[in-house]
């Protein structure tokens, strides 16, 4: 069977919405301050913030897997109008606006908060404005991508070999460890990687839960934000950084990633 | 576009054969876009509707930090008029050759500490701000209150240690008012229009004067309006709501 042939209108539309994509790019690769570039790496300002975003990142992926691959297996296990419920729970924070989510943050973990108030009066605890601020934000905003991706990956599981170890006398934690969690590898992997990406790019809600410090809250996004209006040269370069890891990203797991979704 | 709604609100006012007296309920006769300091934002919005019932000019305003705004005009955002919060922001644009005309100075400001209602931490003068375990916010040292706010203490020769750096002013209000800050440095007018805090007030020898500055752009695309704003600002009415909101008039 041939296929039918594509109309320009098609083609037209399709290089329109690849041009959208990469002009900023090239716009960004094109005005930046290659002289000045490195100046700007060694710059307090952007290593210290390339450091925290690191950390907060890497850390707001640890404890989704931690948090995320157990609420992917209770959803992968519901079913119906309850399935649909905790699902929709679960992906808002990917829809939701997150300057809107940082608010949220602010009004269950912040000093007069739900939760936050408890832990104010209890043990003089304030978590808005700390690190671990920044980090619960970043968690909030980049933990569904993670969700989805496992959830994604149990349900297309095959569940004999999990019933063949379990036959041949396997206990839950041996067959969780040997044979379910293996077999989900790529799923949590990309599922990882894109809520890592996810929350390295954060800004509305860190900025709005956990302020704006250097070294304790300003991560990277926070410090383009600011640097645009004082220092613009070294907004494309810390903007540029940013592109390259997730270019770095795209290219190294292109294979793995690609295969899993 | 601004053509048309020119041209449409002119057939309706002749259609309406009363020109003298535009009703406030009527189609707008134009509209005016005015760039302003955040601190700004509760007296010029009562200007904007005063210049709406007696001009029958509709003001739409975008109200940041200074500085954000600086750049968003550098970078070419069409705006008619901008108000600074500080002369050197006014300066560039100035510079840039962005301004047209002159620029006139239409309010002054003055710092104090917001604290949460009753002031519950017993905050009474700047040094108490540096006292440990006390939960201080700023505007960046790129906003013009943060500015104003590291004069004030150096004057006082207080060095705080602020828990977050806000791009607002009024960030740093809304960080007292939600009760996550204990304290922070914002203008007097802030305190007087926002009734969610307390201020205590920094002694002359310590405080800082912040000069606001009010300028049509070259870039205009409604000098009428553009000035009839700048003009009511400057009026006698314009000054007596802006000292109700806590500014000092010129």
């Amino acid at each position: 069977m041939r296929r039918a042939k594509t109309p320009a209108a098609i083609g037209l539309l399709a290089a329109l919405g690849l041009l959208l994509f990469l002009l900023p790019l090239a716009g960004l690769v094109i005005r930046a301050p290659w002289n000045q570039a490195l100046g700007e790496l060694a710059d307090p300002t952007t290593t210290t913030a390339l450091g925290l975003s690191i950390f907060c990142s890497l850390s707001s992926t640890g404890i989704a897997l931690i948090l995320g691959i157990p609420l992917a297996m209770i959803l992968a296990r519901t079913r119906g109008t309850l399935r649909n419920l905790l699902r929709a729970l679960t992906t808002l924070p990917m829809v939701l606006p997150p300057v809107a989510g940082g608010v949220a943050l602010e009004l269950a973990f912040g000093r007069r908060g739900l939760v936050g108030s408890l832990l104010y009066q209890a043990f003089g605890i304030q978590i808005p404005f700390t690190t671990a601020a920044a980090v619960m934000a970043e968690t909030f905003v980049a933990m569904p991508f993670l969700v989805i991706a496992v959830e994604a990956g149990l349900r297309s599981l095959d569940h004999r070999y999990e019933e063949a170890a379990r036959s041949l006398g396997a206990g839950y934690w041996r067959v969780f460890t040997r044979v379910t969690l293996p077999l989900l590898r790529p799923a949590i992997f990309s599922g990882a990687v894109l809520c890592w990406a996810r929350a390295l790019g954060e800004f509305g809600a860190t900025i709005t839960f956990a302020g704006n410090f250097p070294g304790r809250t300003q991560t990277v996004p926070i410090a383009v934000y600011l640097a645009l209006e004082s220092k613009p040269e070294a907004a494309i370069t810390l903007s540029l950084i940013l592109l390259v890891v997730s270019v770095a990203i795209l290219v190294g797991m292109r294979d793995r990633w690609l295969g899993a979704l | 576009m601004i053509k048309t709604a020119v041209t449409l609100a002119a057939i309706f006012l002749v259609a309406a054969c009363g020109p003298t007296t535009p009703s406030s309920t009527g189609p707008a006769r134009t509209t005016v876009t005015v760039f302003a300091a955040a601190s700004l934002q509760p007296a010029f919005d009562r200007i904007g509707q005063k210049l709406q019932s007696t001009h029958n000019v509709v003001t739409t305003f975008s109200y940041a930090g200074t500085q954000t705004l600086t750049t968003q005009l550098t970078q070419g955002a069409p705006a008619d008029v901008f108000a600074s919060a500080d002369v050197a922001h006014m300066t560039t644009i100035e510079s840039g050759g962005l301004i047209r005309g002159q620029l006139a100075l239409f309010a002054h400001n003055r710092l104090e500490i917001a604290v949460a209602k009753g002031n519950p931490k017993g905050i009474h003068t700047l040094a108490d701000l540096a006292r440990s375990g006390l939960v201080v916010v700023l505007a960046d040292a790129s906003v013009p209150a943060g500015k104003y706010a590291q004069q004030a203490l150096a004057k006082a020769k207080v060095t705080v240690h602020p828990a977050s750096l806000e791009q607002q002013v009024t960030g740093v209000l809304s960080k007292v008012a939600l009760g996550e800050a204990d304290a922070g440095i914002v203008y007097v007018s802030d305190i007087v229009t926002s009734g969610q805090v307390d201020g205590v007030a920094i002694p002359d020898a310590q405080n800082v004067i912040a000069d606001y500055p009010i300028a049509v752009l070259k870039g205009t695309q409604n000098l009428t309006g553009a000035t009839e704003f700048v003009d009511l600002v400057l009026s006698t009415e314009g000054q007596a709501i802006l000292r109700a909101a806590g500014f000092e008039g010129v």
